[in-house]
């Protein structure tokens, strides 16, 4: 079905009820060549990959919930491709790539928006760490640019540039980095994956991975056993207790990371702002509320709320930024489980048990991996070895301490990231 | 969320530094290998549900608490002195 100004004045005056769904709801069949275990944006990208770029026919995803009700549904929609260190930025930079051509691709529009992201800085010491950054992007053929702080003021003129503890010095503009609409991701991925064949199976809980002899041979689920020659777990929020159904443990802890919009306001912030020394970011989403967020609140939880000494903190450094946002109201908040690993990076691999993959691990950064991770985890799935962009995501790496990628250089222990 | 510290009683989360899961106080011997010090230092079971975690104290007594919580609900089912729980 076409999204046309007549179909939308057609339906609009004749009660919106001639849409139809854009995916089937089929029933499981009892036997495919490859499950993937949920269905969120790397779950949805991945079978959309597996099928058109590996012409695979016949795989099914699994999800217990609904299409984009997870952390798909529920993040800042941040896109960017601004990675210092070799293994992560040439994944990230693979993934804006694919985020540039996404919605001609799946033909669904994404409403992806490249309206730049300024990461602001605050010391001389900070401006030379955004320098070699910024160096190291363009290294990677990405884009960035140094402003100062009469950049900046073009820029942003509304920002508070000279707070006594955090003068704004500078800021790194990525101007290709933006925001997409995150639900309309996870759509356009699920249609794309459904058209080419691929098994929606929502409301279908895994309850438990079938091996034998090492070898994984299917999965239990709410709606019956399902076989199936590879399986792949890709559940962020959930990947340790998965995970235990095939008698592993993983390097991940789970976080809770809070963010908020406010009432609808017109337009009055263009781009994304990063404020890293309060560990605030906001942008403004199409529909006019401001979306913004903080850092973890740093215990293990799964409870998708957080705690009020958080959400203080982070309206503390939006007032610090920008004094302007006091009169905006906040609509609402929320809490979306991480998986966060000890050096802050995502892990990619093949398990112990063969014909057993894994994708997790994503920290508070999965929405802008969710082309290129669903692209390379079906990479991995179809033929055996890793991509290249992601053959650095090793799961073995905290055992090994060989190829340990922390962006931030604060160690690679857990409650550091 | 508040949590009983056995020393200074009901007190505010901001008052507590988060460690990470309680298995940091079974420390394994220098020798012990890699696969043991890769479960200490890495490898989690992570529960959804209860679970005991590492909080020190550190606008208060100063005290290291072992925590025992629900990572479902962040019901505070209750809080020792690590020093204490340490078996």
């Amino acid at each position: 079905m076409g999204y046309s100004a007549w179909q939308i004045l057609k339906n609009g005056l004749t009660g919106n009820k001639g849409w139809k769904p854009v995916w089937r709801d089929p029933d499981p069949k009892p036997e495919y060549d490859i499950v993937i275990i949920g269905g969120g944006g790397h779950g949805l990208s991945t079978a959309y990959y597996l099928a058109k770029e590996h012409g695979l026919k016949n795989i099914a995803v699994v999800e217990k919930g609904y299409i984009g009700g997870g952390n798909v549904g529920r993040n800042t929609t941040i896109v960017r491709a601004n990675y210092f260190l070799p293994g992560n930025s040439e994944f990230y930079s693979h993934s804006l790539k694919l985020w540039e051509g996404l919605e001609q691709d799946f033909n669904y529009n994404a409403m992806m928006s490249q309206r730049g992201i300024l990461n602001l800085f605050h010391s001389d010491g900070q401006r030379d760490a955004f320098a070699r950054r910024g160096n190291a992007m363009i290294n990677q053929g990405d884009d960035a640019e140094l402003l100062d702080p009469a950049g900046v003021r073009k820029l942003v003129p509304y920002l508070n540039f000279d707070n006594p503890r955090f003068p704004i010095y500078g800021g790194l503009l990525h101007k290709r980095g933006g925001s997409a609409r995150h639900d309309a991701v996870a759509w356009g991925y699920a249609r794309g994956a459904d058209q080419r064949g691929v098994d929606l199976l929502q409301n279908c809980e895994v309850t438990g991975i079938d091996i034998e002899n090492g070898k994984v041979t299917g999965v239990q689920t709410t709606r019956g056993a399902i076989k199936a020659k590879k399986v792949g777990i890709v559940v962020a929020g959930r990947s340790g207790q998965v995970a235990a159904m095939a008698g592993m443990r993983l390097p991940i802890e789970s976080h809770i990371l809070q963010a908020f919009v406010s009432e609808g306001l017109k337009p009055c912030i263009d781009n994304v702002i990063s404020f890293g020394m309060g560990h605030f970011y906001i942008s403004q989403s199409d529909k006019g509320g401001l979306v913004f967020g903080g850092d973890l609140d740093f215990y293990a939880s799964y409870a998708q709320r957080g705690n009020l000494p958080m959400q203080e903190h982070v309206m503390e450094a939006a007032m610090t930024l920008m004094p302007m946002i006091g009169k905006a109201k906040v609509l609402r908040s929320w809490g979306g489980i991480m998986d966060m690993t000890p050096d802050g990076s995502p892990i990619i691999d093949k398990t112990d048990t063969e014909g057993l993959y894994i994708d997790c691990g994503w920290c508070y950064g999965g929405f802008k991996a969710v082309p290129a991770s669903g692209f390379a985890f079906a990479h991995l799935i179809a033929q055996d070895r890793p991509h290249e962009t992601a053959a650095g995501f090793r799961l073995d790496r905290f055992r090994t301490g060989r190829g340990l990628m922390d962006e931030e250089g604060t160690g690679a222990q857990h409650n550091l990231h | 969320m508040r949590l009983p510290c056995p020393i200074c009683g009901d007190r505010d989360l901001r008052e507590f530094t988060y460690k990470g899961a309680a298995v940091a106080l079974d420390r394994p011997n220098p020798d012990a290998g890699e696969t043991a010090w890769d479960d200490y230092l890495h490898l989690r079971d992570n529960p959804a549900g209860e679970t005991r975690d590492l909080w020190y104290h550190g606008a208060g007594c100063t005290a290291w608490l072992v925590v025992e919580r629900n990572t479902l609900t962040h019901e505070v089912i209750g809080a020792k002195l690590a020093s204490e729980a340490k078996t």
